[in-house]
């Protein structure tokens, strides 16, 4: 638990709280990342350039603390290529699948007192901690 | 215009909350995962923070009848739960346990030149047209 930082943690969060706010009181969208990422391919045209914008506000967001608080967060070395291939895989394709991911389900999907999205975030949940288990202690692909 | 520069908006107050809360950061994700190891709970308090302002203004949002910004509310209307809803779930689940990254993060990592956020976008966007090809008809 060397590494426990609960304040930094609540503090992003609210943040994110208040970007699924702008979206939704604004322009009536929710802020669920692999729906407005899916969509820039097949959305209907007008739709596409609020989508492209709040993804270059993503990286945006990220590239300016990075400039802000550089040794916050370093990018991982060396980990196993087959697992980010794999695993980006199913989770696009999982995403798609249960229509959403954890900005969709796990938080707008919550907030909006949906039992899909409660189902779909123990669902993810559950299987998350079940492989993170199985790729480091059972077959240790990780160090 | 306005819809646009809100979404822009919007974008950048979630990729700064990312790399605040680390959910940017992989190993991060995996030590949270990770109950029986190197177990890290901070991230559960990212759930905290989002939902703490997100239950309080939805509930305040859905009394309107409109956006401030015209157009309608785009929400789920789906109710049911079905098979594709938790198995899309357990996939999902899995996928990010073997990387540590979820769509934001990896769209967010851009930001921070990761070559892992480069091979996961792409990975992430095969995985939509394999479903979309196998499941959905578009036109």
């Amino acid at each position: 638990m060397e590494n426990f930082t609960p304040f930094s943690a609540l503090a992003g969060g609210v943040l994110i709280g208040i970007s699924v706010t702008v979206l939704l009181l604004f322009n009536g969208r929710i802020a669920g990342v692999s729906g407005i990422l899916n969509g820039l391919f097949f959305a209907s045209k007008p739709d596409k350039l609020w989508r492209l914008l709040f993804l270059v506000g993503l990286v945006l967001g990220a590239l300016v603390f990075q400039l802000g608080v550089p040794d916050f967060n370093s990018p991982r070395q060396h980990y196993p290529l087959p697992l980010l291939i794999i695993g980006g895989f199913l989770v696009g394709f999982g995403a798609r699948m249960a229509n959403g991911c954890i900005s969709g389900h796990g938080v707008c999907g919550l907030a909006n007192l949906s039992l899909r999205s409660l189902v779909a975030t123990c669902a993810f949940m559950v299987s998350g901690m079940l492989t993170v288990y199985i790729v480091r202690h059972v077959l240790e692909l990780t160090a | 215009m306005k819809n646009n520069l809100m979404a822009l908006l919007s974008g950048i107050i979630f990729g700064i909350g990312l790399s605040l809360s680390q959910m940017i950061n992989p190993n991060k994700v995996q030590d949270f995962l990770d109950i029986t190891g190197h177990f890290d709970p901070s991230l559960i308090f990212v759930m905290i923070g989002a939902l703490s302002v997100a239950l309080v203004s939805f509930k305040w949002i859905r009394k309107l009848s409109m956006p401030l910004f015209g157009g309608d509310f785009q929400l789920a209307k789906k109710t049911i739960i079905d098979k594709s809803l938790i198995i899309g779930g357990i996939i999902f689940g899995v996928g990010w346990g073997m990387s540590g990254y979820c769509p934001g993060p990896v769209v967010a990592g851009l930001g921070l030149f990761s070559l892992e956020s480069v091979v996961m976008v792409i990975s992430i966007c095969v995985g939509f047209f394999a479903y979309n090809a196998l499941f959905e008809r578009h036109k």
